[in-house]
This record gives C-alpha cells, sequence and structure tokens, in this order.
C-alpha cells in the first residue's frame, strides 16, 4: 500500500515536470517558416537540378560537348550534342538536355566538366503532374536567361 | 503486463491472421508483418520484407566505382554518412588511397551529426508509435538544425553524397565550425529537457519497462549490432571493436545497458546522442588543416583485384560493404550487409506471447529502416 502511494507521488512529480517543459516551451518563438508566404533561402551549395553557364564575355555556353558529363552520369540522364563551328577553335554544345526524372542530384556532372559549364540552380519548387515538365532543354533554359 | 498465458498449441481456427503494413504507420515504410493472433496476444509473427526492393547490390555490378556514389546514402537514408563513408573506404583500402587526416575528422564530424539526426528522428517515431505527439515536434526541431549545418557543406539534406574517395567533396568552412559548436552548445540542455519531458516520464516507463526482452544471446545469434545489441548488456560497437577513420582519437563511451528491454534500448541511444556530441566537440576543436581531399585520386576509380570488406558503425548498427573487384573500373560484385536486416530477424522468436501494443513497441525499439532492410 505504501509502495503505491509512494510510487504515485514520484509518478505524479514525472507528469508536473513534463508538463512545465510544455509550458516553457509554448511561450517561445515559433521556428517554422509560413511556406509558400515565406520561404527560406537555399544555401550556397544546395544542389538542384543542373544549368548551363554562360561565358561572361561571349554570352554563349562555356560547354565544348566533351560529353564527359554524359559519361559520368549514373542515370543516363545528361544528352549532349555539340559540333565544330567554322573558324572556331573548340567544339560548342548545339543541344544539351536533361532528363530530370532519373537525375539523383548527385553532382557528378558538375564535378567531372574540365569547362565549368555546369551549375546547381537553386529552384526546389517543381511538383508537376507531367512527366514531359521534367525534361528539360538546357540550351532553351540558358537562351531564355540572357532575355 | 504480461498476464493470460499462452497457448500455442491452438488449432488454426482459433487464431487468426492480422496484417500489419504494408501500409501501417507503425512499421514506418513499406514492411508488412503477418501476425497469428490469439485475441491480443502474437503467436507468430513472419515479417515480408522486399517491398521496396531496390537492386543496390546489383546496381553495383552495373556502374563504375565512382558512379556508385550516389547509393550508399539512399540504403539508409537516416544514416546516410556512416553508409557513404563505408563505400569509400572500402575503395581506398583497396586501392592503398591515404586520406588526409582533415577529411577523416570531417567524416567523423558529419558521421556524428548524422547519428544525432537519425536517433531524433528515431525519438520522434518511436514516441509516435507509443502514443506520445508532442516530443517528435521537439526532436524535429533539433533535427533541424543538424540538416541545416549539413545542408550548408553538402548541399543535400538527406541523401547527402558527400563522401568522395579520397575525401570528401566540400570543404568545411567557418559558418559549419561555428554552427556545429553552437548547436553542441544548444543540444546539450535540450538533452535535460528530454528527460524531464520523456525519459523520466511515469508513462513512458511503465510503457517500456520489461517489456520486449531480446536476451544478448539472441542478438548474437541474430546478428543484430548497434543499439540493439548494446541494449543487451554487450558493449559491441564498431568504432571501437574495429575503429577505423579518425575515431582511436577520441575519447568517448560505449553506453551499454544490460536489461535488454525496450527501456535499455531507449536508453542506449539517448546515452549516444551524448556522447556522439562528445566526440563532434573534439573533433571540431582540434580540425586538422590541411586539404579536405587526398592531391592524387584518379578520375576514374580502379580497385585491384581482390576482395575487399569495409564496416562501419551507422546509426542502426554495423553497416559493411564487401566489395570484389577484378581490376576493371567495374566492381565484380557488392555485397550490402545492411544492420536492419539482422535487427528484423529477431523480431519473429522475441515477439512471440506479446500483447500486440507491446510488440509494437519492441517494433519500434528496434528502429528499423525499410529501405535499409530491402536494400
Ligand atoms: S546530378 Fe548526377 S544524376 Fe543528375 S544529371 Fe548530373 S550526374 Fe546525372
Ligand atoms: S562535361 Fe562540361 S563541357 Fe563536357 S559536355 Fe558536359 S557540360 Fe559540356
Amino acid at each position: 500500500m505504501k509502495n503505491i502511494i509512494r510510487d504515485s507521488v514520484a509518478g505524479f512529480k514525472t507528469l508536473v515536470v513534463g508538463m512545465r517543459v510544455t509550458i516553457d516551451q509554448f511561450f517561445r518563438r515559433p521556428v517554422t517558416v509560413h511556406y509558400p508566404h515565406e520561404a527560406l533561402k537555399m544555401p550556397d551549395r544546395y544542389r538542384g537540378h543542373i544549368e548551363l553557364v554562360r561565358d561572361p564575355e561571349t554570352g554563349k555556353s562555356l560547354c565544348i560537348a566533351c560529353k564527359s558529363c554524359e559519361k559520368a552520369c549514373p542515370s543516363d540522364c545528361i544528352f549532349v550534342d555539340g559540333l565544330k563551328r567554322e573558324g572556331e577553335k573548340r567544339k560548342s554544345a548545339t543541344e544539351f538536355t536533361l532528363d530530370f526524372t532519373k537525375c539523383s542530384l548527385c553532382g557528378a556532372c558538375v564535378e567531372v566538366c574540365p569547362t565549368d559549364a555546369l551549375r546547381f540552380t537553386k529552384s526546389y519548387n517543381l511538383a508537376s503532374t507531367q512527366k514531359q515538365s521534367y525534361f528539360f532543354d538546357l540550351m532553351k533554359r540558358m537562351e531564355e536567361q540572357k532575355k | 503486463m504480461s498476464g493470460a498465458p499462452l497457448n500455442l498449441t491452438k488449432g488454426p481456427d482459433e487464431t487468426f491472421i492480422l496484417n500489419l503494413g504494408p501500409q501501417h504507420p507503425a512499421t514506418h515504410g513499406v514492411l508488412r508483418i503477418k501476425l497469428t493472433m490469439d485475441g491480443e496476444y502474437v503467436v507468430r509473427a513472419e515479417p515480408v520484407p522486399g517491398y521496396i526492393h531496390r537492386m543496390h547490390e546489383k546496381m553495383g555490378e552495373n556502374r563504375t566505382w565512382n558512379q556508385y556514389l550516389p547509393n550508399p546514402s539512399r540504403v539508409d537514408y537516416l544514416s546516410a554518412m556512416a553508409y557513404s563513408h563505408a563505400h569509400v573506404a572500402v575503395a581506398e583500402r583497396a586501392a592503398g588511397l591515404e586520406v588526409p587526416p582533415r577529411a577523416e575528422y570531417i567524416r567523423v564530424i558529419v558521421c556524428e551529426l548524422n547519428r544525432v539526426s537519425s536517433h531524433l528522428v528515431w525519438l520522434g517515431a518511436f514516441l509516435l508509435d507509443l502514443g506520445g505527439f508532442t516530443p517528435l515536434l521537439y526532436a524535429f526541431d533539433d533535427r533541424e538544425m543538424i540538416l541545416d549545418l549539413l545542408e550548408g557543406i553538402t548541399g543535400s539534406r538527406l541523401t547527402y553524397c558527400y563522401h568522395r574517395f579520397g575525401g570528401v567533396c566540400n570543404d568545411v568552412d567557418d559558418t559549419f565550425v561555428r554552427g556545429t559548436k553552437a548547436f553542441v552548445e544548444h543540444m546539450r540542455p535540450r538533452m535535460k529537457l528530454y528527460r524531464d519531458l520523456v525519459t523520466d516520464n511515469i508513462i513512458l516507463r511503465k510503457r517500456l519497462t520489461d517489456i520486449g526482452h531480446i536476451s544478448a544471446d539472441t542478438c548474437r545469434r541474430y546478428g543484430a549490432t548497434g543499439p540493439v545489441i548494446r541494449g543487451s548488456g554487450v558493449p559491441y560497437d564498431v568504432r571501437r571493436n574495429e575503429p577505423y577513420s579518425a575515431y582511436p582519437e577520441f575519447d568517448f563511451d560505449i553506453p551499454v545497458f544490460p536489461e535488454g528491454d525496450c527501456m535499455a534500448r531507449y536508453l542506449v541511444r539517448m546515452e549516444e546522442i551524448v556522447q556522439s556530441l562528445r566526440i563532434v566537440e573534439q573533433a571540431i576543436g582540434r580540425l586538422p588543416d590541411g586539404p579536405h581531399i587526398a592531391p592524387k585520386v584518379p578520375k576514374i576509380m580502379k580497385v585491384p583485384p581482390g576482395d575487399y570488406f569495409f564496416a562501419t558503425e551507422a546509426a542502426r548498427g554495423r553497416f559493411a560493404i564487401r566489395a570484389v573487384s577484378d581490376g576493371k573500373e567495374i566492381p565484380y560484385r557488392i555485397k550490402l550487409r545492411a544492420p536492419s536486416f539482422s535487427n528484423l530477424s529477431l523480431f519473429e522468436e522475441a515477439s512471440q506471447g506479446m500483447m500486440l501494443p507491446d510488440a509494437l513497441a519492441l517494433l519500434g525499439s528496434l528502429d528499423l529502416v525499410i529501405p535499409d532492410i530491402d536494400r
């Protein structure tokens, strides 16, 4: 009998202690952000899907269509095609597509590129109900960014 | 708690089958457990894994060493760092690649932070299984800080893919160092909060003490590792028993509780958070200068022919990779030894005769990650 009373008192105390924690926390500032009205800034190294980098001087893509990224990609998401234009020293890309449905955002393509022609974007709002919305034409994307 | 005697000789017509999962909140993923029930009591629990099998081992045989880098972190997404570590380390061991001390320290720091975040997820989810909702919010608040830290250096919040052969892909910056120190400071008083709110709580104590007993012998027979075996009194920890990376340079204890019940496993994990914080604090305080990746790493990893093995202590126990190479760019065979698989396999034996809610407590205390079981 004595034990039961002692246990009940001790047990009740733990509940009061726990309740105090809850009450303390009740007066704390909220830790969440009201997305989508507010959004957090993505860190510099955030790995979103890849995009092509433009040469600041010529305004063209830095890609030399060497296909290293295509080969390095574990998931076969990249397709690059290029040609050597008249009067140019190096090849340049004519087509660059990304199949984002298969991309694992591993970064192998960015790391392997000899001319630093690829970078990660910070986009994460990519929800869609259509598969087509994940086939990115990165050449077109870069052209559109110019405007 | 136990009470009614269990009659295992009952005919099939007096028992019934209850499917737990594959879509059940308490299985935390797509695990199915076929329960043969006698009223409220479990007669037999037959785990049916395989619903999320993604052929990670087979994928290892059809892509180069480098292309396999993103895979290990997807096997156990909550403890990704330890998994990636095992993968790069097995190749480094095979190729005789020297890893700079700074890289080893960074690997230890991120792995321990990852362990803390993994245990916090377990804490929230486990208490959710038991019917307590609030602690999940506290645990995720703390976990969020770790994810922010790791996102800052790796660029990702869960499947980091941070390790590279010979080091890590990005060096840590001042923001990370400062943030990590601040996190350790922040987390110490939080442990007291968890003790007040959860650990000492009479309801939790009554719910977990003497429930789901697993003997050390059972753990050994099934190959259970991690907090499960340490909660049964066996001080087995890969960081101590097969030291790797920079772990021998740090001072930390291996928490062991001999009771073998759910409470013991609970206490092991809570104490492990404290120990991980100790390791992180020492490592970040003594972080050596130097490169974060070995200078001469071949662009395409090639491993001399042979049979290699490397084990790490992940949040759920011993994760090991066995890699067989025939000298080509692509491994001949990759075998993953996942801790959750062994930890699950003892459930059938350990849950016999338990009441259903207690069996769920036992399942939660094993801290299973289903993709880790199925691989
Ligand atoms: S991030 Fe990885 S998976 Fe995605 S395109 Fe680049 S190499 Fe392929
Ligand atoms: S690796 Fe770089 S330069 Fe080569 S094809 Fe890819 S983006 Fe272009």
